[in-house]
Order: structure tokens, then C-alpha cells, then sequence
């Protein structure tokens, strides 16, 4: 086991797919020489060459786009998006091109391209910096979509990412880069658990909290504190959001009868609604109350300044933690 | 102050009237830049490409008739469009690598596609027909310009294998206002990728006029990409030949990209939804027909004894053959299983979709009996 980063264990996870498959290619704007703003590709053009590490032009649907040619070629393309809000210039490549070949071509076209996005706020960023584009991706069919949380997962899941013949859009929460754990770089992908599957990160008994992302620090942080007022708290990090792990969530759910979920994506058909629904059908008569969301507002991404208001923080969490235990909370008849 | 365009005759662009080998009247013209590329071709070779042209022309025809008998839902008619894409295709080798938009016909029959292929997408039945990597075309773009990326992507691909291949994207006028058109220019023209993109200037979008695109003539923009450009008559089945020729031998030999505008004409609807009629004067459409790519050729064939009854005969029977197994496919076709529309989201299994193909499948099963009882 090795202590590192979640932004070294991307890059030790790429450095990795490169080596053991020579159809690897990583591509996106800033990722040769400066490594990528955030230096996730750092020594990667060092060490296999400008042929496949490719600094782009600076056009979003360019790189998409160029990643699909390369893999009607063959190719297994990594493509790095700067940022969150700059993706949408590549959503029609991705929605039309990405998501659907292997469709339309019923399976003659496979289109195994990982799409890396430094994802999230929480960072003291600029405007179209700390997005969360997420459910844009999960409402398409044909791509699979994970958000990471740590570094073991970070390192293992971009390597199933890449190895699987699907396209991925890959969540890296920024806010997580610094964040240090132990990874086993030796580990075999195929012996980890699938990239499709959820972890229950902390065992509880009273309320299932699903999450994902950046999120999970805080959720765990919301759990231990609420051990403290005897409240005992599950958390599930979700991983994949397409496809989602349903069979660890409603255990869950069966188990504690209770559902709080937490984003940073705006509420308003988000991944927590989908969450909702699908519990609700699956798990209506286990439940003891309402599920309750925790999200950002349905906002655009506010000033820097501002952002503590906008994303989900402990309190918050706790605060819907009391209204599904039915304990007094912000929205009591009389105020706690 | 105003803005005077230049260009650099040193990188091959022509702005002013389209280079031309063929007069419509079927006279042939000499052009210093484009007469060595065709030097060869000879009268048999000649004869094929109006065969060709002459297939491309009656599958349209029939395409045409398929829908309007409630046979396919829509067809996009390529008529007058015959001589560039027959010329450019057929310029190709046969592992250059095609990205069509979803009116090149003529670029599908050249690479061999089957009766079938030309119908069943348009019928409705599949969304695409043919394995791309057996005919080296990928599935025609519906979305405006998004495959000149594509083939510009394939085209790095092939300097990373080391390969002598081309990359070729066809587009319209349209095209040339989208972002993915401009883009990639630019990604070709950084990477000197062997690609050649060819604009179809059919002089229409739907309604809306090539003036809406382009204040400039088409082709002149690409030199401001670094790319060398050429605008060649569109209806003129050897400058097609000669400038494709030309732009592959260029791609080929490691020099970057080449962007050829073809200055044709879409003589029939933008679709079989479209009526022209709102937009266009009848007598443009009549001075184009003057233009035809066909008959200047069949002119020039008959001025060197090459084309007679006979010949026209046999072209027409065997482009009779095709459509006839055209029109059985769509009419023979038979429509998926329900549950078959689930198939091929993904490569590999996703939990979400497996649980919807369960419930609907059990749903499906809920009628299984009666429909077998014939109530």
C-alpha cells in the first residue's frame, strides 16, 4: 500500500492503463508539458511520447469528437476536460456521437472512451468552474457514469473506466485532489469490486444516507456527529450513478427504513430525485417516512463568497436527518 | 475602412469560377493545375463512372418512389449530386476511411454497399445498415458536420499506426457554419492529419440559400486554417476525379489536410418532407439542369463513339437489378422483436437497462398467448 493523493492516484491510474494497453491515448487541453492545470497527467508525455499524450486545441467538441474518429480506429482515447462547466461545448459529440454509435450500429461500434471531469465546487473557483453537470449524463442512455471519492477508488475505477468497451463519463471531485489515502497499486482491476458497484462506507441502523463524490467526507462527518446524539447513520457511496447499484441501496433501505440523499447538483430532476423514485417503487412498504433531499439550490453556480450556501453541508444533512427520524428540524411546526 | 479578402495562390485556392474539365455542353477543357491527375483515365474508365453515376441517379429515383408508395419514412434525394460523390469515391483506395453525411448514396454504392443498406434506415427499421469497418464508411451523419471530427480523429489515429490511409469527411454548405466543421479544420491543420474534407456546395440548406453561410466563397476559408483548397466544378465528374486525386495524393503523402468545395446542386428537395417550391425559382432549377453531370458526360462519351443504345441499355438493367432488390428489401423487411429495442445500448451488461428489459419482458409476456390464438 502506498499513501497518495487522489490527484496522484488518477495519474498513477492512467500511467498505469498506458502501460499495460498501447491503444491508450490521453488527450485534453494543458495535459503534455504543464501535466494538466490540475497535473493529473504529469510525467505521462515523459514517459510515452507526444503521440499519446495530446495537448489539443482549445475546443471541447473537438476533443470528443476527434476521440470517437480515433476509436473507430481503434483507439482506447482519455479525454480531459479543463473543467466541469466547460463540457458543454463537447455535449453533442457526447450525446449524439459517444453515446449512441454502438446503438446505432447495433454493437459493429464500440466507443470505449473515458471522459475525465475535474468536478464540483467547494474550491474557492471562478464562474463555470464548480459545476456538477452529472444528471445530464446519467438522463443519456449509452454512457456509464461514476464519481469517485477517494483515492483507491479513484486509481481502480479510472482503470476499469478505461478497460471497459463502454464510454464512461468520470467524476473527479477537485476537492478531493489533496486528499491523501492508502492505494494498492498492484492490485489486479479485476479482482476489485465492479465499477457499477456501490460501498457502504459506514454502517448504521436508524437512516440510509446515499451520496457520492465529495460528498462522502461530508456525509461521513454528518454520521459521526450524529453518533454523538445517538443516531446511527448508513452511509452509501453510490460510485456509479449509470448505472446505480439498487441492490446495495434498498438493503440499505429495507434495513433502516429511512432515506436522506445528498448532492451538490442542483435539486430540480437530479440524481436525488431519480434516487427517490426508484427507492420509493422498490422499497415503498419498508419506508417510515418521506425520503428527503439534500442538495444544492436550483441556482446557477453562485460567487465563490457564496458557495458555503449553496452546497450541502453537515448541518444541513443533520438537519434532514431529524425530519426523517421526525425529530425536531428546520421545517417543525415548532422550531427545534 | 473596408475588408478586401486575400488568398495565396501558392496554396492551390481557387476562388474565381470553379475548375471545370468537362463544359456541360461535355466539352473538354484543359486545366494546367488538374489535367496530370486524370491522364489516365480512358474511355472504359470513363464509361464506369457514368455507370456509376447513372446506378446513384436511379436508386435516388427509387428512394423517391419507395417513399411516396408509404414504403420508407423519408429519403433525402441526391439528385444532381451524382458526379462528386461518384468521382471522389471512386478516387479513393479501399482502406481510406469515409464519413458521410446521410445524403451521400452515391459514395455508399461506390464502396459496395447492398441493396438493403440503401432502404432500412430510412424505412425505419434499423438505425444504420452496414458494418463500417467492412466498407471502410462509417454510418451516414445525420447531425450537420459532427463526422468531419470523426474523420479528422481517424486521420491521428492513422499517423499513429504509421498508416498511408486517408481519412475522408463529406459535408454540405450548411456544414461550413457549424462549430464541429471549423473545429475540425483546426485539429487537422495542427496535426497535419491526413484527411481530405469535401463540401458538397449544393447551394442549398433546407431553404436557406448558400449566402447564409457564406459571404466568401466556401473554399476560401480553409487557407486560413493553413489548409490548401481547391473549388472545383461539382458537376463535372473528371474535375471531381482530378482534384480528389490531387487532395489524396496530398493527405497521402504526409502534407496535411485539403479542403475541396464542390460547387454542385440538390435538383430535388432538401428531403422527401420538403417542398422547394416555397423557396426556389423554377428557373434556377432549370439552369442547373442545363449543368448535369450526366448528360455532359454522356455527351462527351458520345462525341468519342463510346455510348450508344447498347450501353444505355445494359447500364439501365443492371441499375434496374439494384433497385429491384432495393425495393424488396424495404418491402420484405421484417420489423424487430419488441424487446429488441433495448439491444446494444451498451457493450457490456448495465444493471439499470437489464432490470427495464426484465420488466418489459414480462410485460411483453403478458400478451404471448393471446397473439397466438390469433384473438
Amino acid at each position: 500500500m502506498t499513501q497518495l493523493t487522489m490527484g496522484k492516484a488518477l495519474g498513477a491510474g492512467l500511467q498505469r492503463a498506458m502501460a499495460d494497453d498501447d491503444r491508450v491515448l490521453v488527450m485534453g487541453e494543458d495535459i503534455g508539458k504543464l501535466g494538466g492545470v490540475f497535473r493529473i497527467t504529469d510525467g505521462l508525455l515523459d514517459e510515452f511520447g507526444g503521440a499519446r499524450v495530446i495537448d489539443t486545441p482549445l475546443a471541447e467538441s473537438g476533443i470528443v469528437g476527434t476521440a470517437v474518429g480515433l476509436a473507430f480506429r481503434g483507439f482506447r482515447p482519455v479525454v480531459e476536460i479543463q473543467f466541469d462547466g466547460f463540457v458543454y461545448p463537447a455535449f453533442d459529440q457526447i450525446v449524439c456521437q459517444v453515446a449512441k454509435l454502438h446503438y446505432r450500429t447495433a454493437g459493429k461500434v464500440r466507443m470505449p472512451i473515458t471522459i475525465r471531469i475535474p468536478w464540483a465546487g467547494g474550491v474557492g473557483a471562478a464562474e463555470h468552474h464548480s459545476e456538477s453537470p452529472e444528471a445530464y449524463f446519467v438522463h443519456t442512455a449509452g454512457l456509464r457514469v461514476v464519481a469517485v471519492s477517494n483515492p483507491q477508488d479513484a486509481y481502480t475505477m479510472l482503470r476499469q473506466a478505461i478497460a471497459s468497451d463502454d464510454p464512461v463519463v468520470f467524476f473527479e471531485p477537485k476537492r478531493l485532489y489533496h486528499t491523501k489515502g492508502e492505494v494498492d497499486l498492484d492490485a489486479h482491476i479485476s479482482d476489485a469490486p465492479p465499477m457499477g458497484l456501490a460501498r457502504v462506507v459506514r454502517e448504521g441502523s436508524d437512516v440510509t444516507l446515499l451520496t457520492y463524490g465529495a460528498q462522502v467526507t461530508t456525509a461521513l462527518d454528518a454520521a459521526t456527529a450524529a453518533e454523538d446524539e445517538g443516531i446511527s447513520i448508513e452511509v452509501v457511496d453510490l460510485r456509479s450513478l449509470s448505472p446505480v447499484d439498487y441492490r446495495t441501496v434498498t438493503a440499505s433501505v429495507r434495513k433502516t427504513g429511512r432515506v436522506v440523499v445528498t448532492h451538490e447538483a442542483a435539486r430540480e430532476a437530479g440524481v436525488g430525485a431519480e434516487l427517490i423514485a426508484s427507492v420509493t417503487e422498490k422499497c415503498f412498504h419498508y419506508l417510515e417516512s418521506a425520503p428527503v433531499r439534500v442538495t444544492g439550490h436550483d441556482i446557477p453556480y453562485p460567487p465563490a463568497k457564496l458557495e458555503k450556501h449553496h452546497l450541502p453541508d453537515l448541518d444541513r444533512i443533520l438537519d434532514a436527518v431529524d425530519r426523517v427520524l421526525d425529530r425536531p428540524n428546520s421545517l417543525s411546526e415548532v422550531a427545534p | 475602412m473596408t475588408y478586401t479578402p486575400t488568398t495565396d495562390s501558392d496554396r492551390f485556392t481557387e476562388l474565381g469560377e470553379p475548375a471545370q474539365l468537362l463544359t456541360p455542353a461535355g466539352e473538354r477543357r484543359h486545366d494546367p493545375r488538374l489535367d496530370e491527375w486524370v491522364a489516365d483515365v480512358d474511355l472504359a474508365t470513363l464509361r464506369g463512372l457514368y455507370r456509376d453515376m447513372a446506378l446513384a441517379r436511379r436508386v435516388d429515383a427509387e428512394g423517391v418512389a419507395l417513399q411516396r408508395q408509404g414504403q420508407l419514412g423519408l429519403w433525402a434525394p441526391a439528385q444532381g449530386q451524382e458526379a462528386v460523390q461518384i468521382a471522389t469515391a471512386r478516387a479513393c483506395r479501399t482502406d481510406d476511411f469515409l464519413f458521410p453525411s446521410y445524403r451521400e448514396l452515391g459514395v455508399l454504392l461506390v464502396r459496395g454497399a447492398a441493396p438493403a443498406d440503401l432502404v432500412l434506415s430510412w424505412r425505419g427499421e434499423v438505425l444504420s445498415t452496414y458494418d463500417p469497418a467492412e466498407l471502410h464508411v462509417a454510418s451516414p451523419q445525420i447531425i450537420i458536420g459532427a463526422q468531419s471530427l470523426h474523420a479528422v480523429g481517424y486521420a491521428m489515429g492513422i499517423q499513429r499506426d504509421g498508416g498511408d490511409q486517408v481519412a475522408v469527411a463529406y459535408f454540405g454548405d450548411g456544414a461550413t457554419s457549424q462549430g464541429d466543421v471549423n473545429e475540425a479544420m483546426v485539429f487537422a491543420s495542427s496535426f497535419s492529419s491526413p484527411v481530405v474534407f469535401v463540401c458538397s456546395n449544393n447551394q442549398w440548406a433546407i431553404s436557406e440559400p448558400v449566402t447564409v453561410q457564406a459571404k466568401y466563397p466556401i473554399a476560401g476559408r480553409a487557407p486560413g486554417f493553413g489548409i490548401p483548397s481547391l473549388r472545383v466544378d461539382g458537376n463535372d465528374v473528371l474535375a471531381c476525379t482530378a482534384a480528389m486525386r490531387w487532395a489524396l495524393d496530398h493527405a497521402r503523402s504526409g502534407e496535411g489536410p485539403v479542403f475541396l468545395e464542390a460547387v454542385t446542386y440538390r435538383m430535388g428537395p432538401h428531403t422527401t418532407s420538403d417542398d422547394p417550391t416555397r423557396y426556389r425559382a423554377a428557373d434556377e432549377l432549370e439552369r442547373w439542369r442545363a449543368r448535369d453531370p450526366l448528360t455532359r458526360l454522356e455527351a462527351l462519351l458520345r462525341a468519342e463513339d463510346a455510348f450508344d443504345d447498347a450501353f444505355l441499355a445494359e447500364v439501365e438493367q443492371d441499375a434496374l437489378a439494384f433497385t429491384s432488390r432495393m425495393r424488396a428489401a424495404a418491402i420484405h423487411a421484417v420489423a424487430g422483436e419488441p424487446l429488441s429495442v433495448l439491444d446494444g445500448v451498451y457493450a457490456e451488461p448495465h444493471t439499470g437497462l437489464d432490470e427495464q428489459r426484465g420488466r418489459f419482458a414480462a410485460y411483453l409476456d403478458g400478451f404471448g398467448d393471446d397473439e397466438e390464438d390469433g384473438r
